[in-house]
């Protein structure tokens, strides 16, 4: 089952698709058309990986990693699909990254890779914005370049885990005003699912509802003001997004705190 | 006495009392009591975020390493990390060492506690977003390469401890002028001040909300400075912050721990 979590007439409901319609938690038919859609799952300890993908890796020029390279998010950067992204006006080199995003399902401490998809609950799509100018080669990929508001697009849809019969094997692609510039497998991850359940739990506990973006194939070029990015996963879901400017976000005026509160 | 705001363990709220910060004392609906008797957990529950190098020492500390590859020049903006959820720990609750870890880092932070929803907020008004300040030992595996994040060496579970209080903004006059010390055992350990932060508390702000959004109850954290202590299990933990508090624990192995248990 595909389910979402969108706003609609003044409040915030769980739905599921139902002929192409969204049927709310109240019983409710909306057009998807109607609603906000807001990310699938709440973010809360949301890992990503870099250079998960050997020719992603070899395209940034760099050797494929020997151990993950996992960096964290926080929830300021997460937004739903048929959102807006910030593309700040000094950026010279911003790009997308179509991901697989792993749902964990319950609480995981020490899970051998084996038992791996026990700790899963389902699969939703992430597109893991990063603007290059901003690297500095401390704790790379720093949380400017990686977790910027607005840059980490998720949804629409999480995907129940029995319905994907083979998270490995899926097809990614990312469309650029509707041109494919981006495709590639998860069968070419470097670090699989189980390896990363694996990995991360065996140091630390993973809970109910945590997200692990796992990383991008090649194909991440450019992107600017205006561009509508969607970012696909073969029976996941396509997540649309739009870039947009300071303007839209008043940047150039210094923001005012509004009057103080007592 | 200051305002200050804390939480019982088991409690899903916080709870509003008046602290005496040198004698660790708490007055609340006209009882006093000693910090000790008291089982707490950790004041704050938003996303923690820490800062890599912010004091002057600590970037000192590295000499010409921070212009040779990889890093090739020293930070430029704010160089953050994340201490999620799992990590968050109280008040007097063991510290867990894990068993493939024979000695942990002692990072003695001063937590900014946001009080206000901060976007893209100018130095001049950084404090009104501030609601106050706490004590933080941002627990660090050793590692001395800051160029992949630290995720292993950092978000292990309990690694955060956080608190006694979070003291009313108010209550300090000048959060760039506050004296830090750490006592391993009771021994004095490790002295600096947030004198010597590279970017003090109303720039961080403003150069952290620049990019990313601070919400009510986040907590970010000025830095650690250089020289940290290691400790081993059964070691015993203070770090007082000037006017903020004292956070005490103690490191327990982790096959000792009692699960879930404070104390």
């Amino acid at each position: 089952m595909k389910r979402a979590r969108v706003a609609y007439a003044g409040a915030i409901h769980g739905a599921v698709e139902v002929d192409d319609q969204l049927k709310l938690d109240d019983g409710r038919i909306v057009d998807e058309s109607e609603v906000i859609w807001l990310p699938p799952v709440t973010p809360r300890t949301v890992f990503a990986l870099g250079l998960n993908y050997a020719d992603h890796a070899k395209e940034l020029s760099f050797n494929a990693p020997t151990e993950p390279l996992v960096f964290l998010k926080g929830p300021n950067t997460f937004v739903g699909h048929m959102a807006q992204t910030l593309r700040p006006a000094d950026a010279t080199y911003m790009h997308y990254e179509c991901e697989l995003a792993v749902v964990i399902g319950r609480e995981a401490r020490n899970v051998k890779r084996e038992y791996a998809y026990d700790y899963v609950s389902g699969y939703t799509v992430a597109n893991d914005y990063a603007i290059r100018d901003y690297l500095e080669n401390y704790y790379r990929p720093n949380l400017r370049v990686k977790n910027r508001d607005t840059c980490t697009p998720i949804g629409p849809w999480f995907v129940d885990k029995k319905d994907i019969a083979d998270p490995m094997n899926l097809t990614l692609r990312t469309y650029v005003n509707g041109k494919l510039t981006q495709q590639g497998s998860t069968k070419d991850m470097i670090f699989d699912i189980p390896y990363l359940i694996e990995y991360l739990s065996g140091f630390m506990t993973l809970n109910d509802g945590d997200i692990i973006l796992t990383g991008t194939p090649k194909g991440s070029v450019d992107t600017v003001v205006g561009d509508v990015v969607v970012t696909e996963v073969e029976g996941i879901g396509r997540l649309v997004n739009t870039i947009v400017g300071d303007e839209t976000f008043n940047v150039s005026k210094p923001l005012q705190p509004a009057e103080k509160l007592i | 006495m200051s305002k200050a705001k804390i939480r019982f363990f088991g409690s899903l709220h916080e709870e509003e009392v008046n602290v005496d910060v040198v004698n660790a004392t708490i007055e609340l609906k006209g009882k006093s009591y000693d910090l000790g008797q008291l089982s707490l957990t950790s004041p704050v529950s938003g996303t923690i975020y820490g800062t890599l190098l912010n004091y002057k020492g600590a970037l000192k500390a590295l000499e010409n390493e921070v212009n040779e590859p990889p890093y090739n020049q020293p930070p430029n903006a704010p160089i953050l990390y994340i201490k999620p959820v799992n990590t968050i720990n109280g008040y007097n609750v063991p510290i867990p060492l894990p068993s493939d870890v024979a000695e942990l880092e002692v990072g003695a932070a001063l937590g900014i506690v946001i009080g206000r929803t901060a976007t893209r907020v100018s130095e001049e008004q950084a404090l009104d977003y501030v609601a106050g300040y706490t004590v933080v030992n941002d627990v660090t595996v050793p590692h001395s390469s800051f160029f992949r994040p630290a995720i292993s060496q950092k978000a292990r579970d309990g690694f955060c401890p956080v608190g006694p209080w979070v003291i009313e903004r108010d209550a300090i006059e000048n959060p760039d002028a506050l004296e830090l010390r750490v006592y391993i055992n009771g021994e004095l350990r490790q002295e600096n001040t947030t004198a010597n932060l590279i970017r003090p508390v109303k720039k961080l702000i403003a150069e952290v909300t620049e990019f990313m959004t601070l919400t009510a109850g986040d907590t970010l954290l000025v830095g650690v400075p250089e020289g940290a202590p290691l400790v081993k299990s059964g070691d015993h933990v203070c770090i007082k912050i000037e006017g903020v508090g004292a956070l005490e624990n103690r490191v327990v192995h982790e096959h000792e721990l009692v699960a879930g248990g404070a104390k």
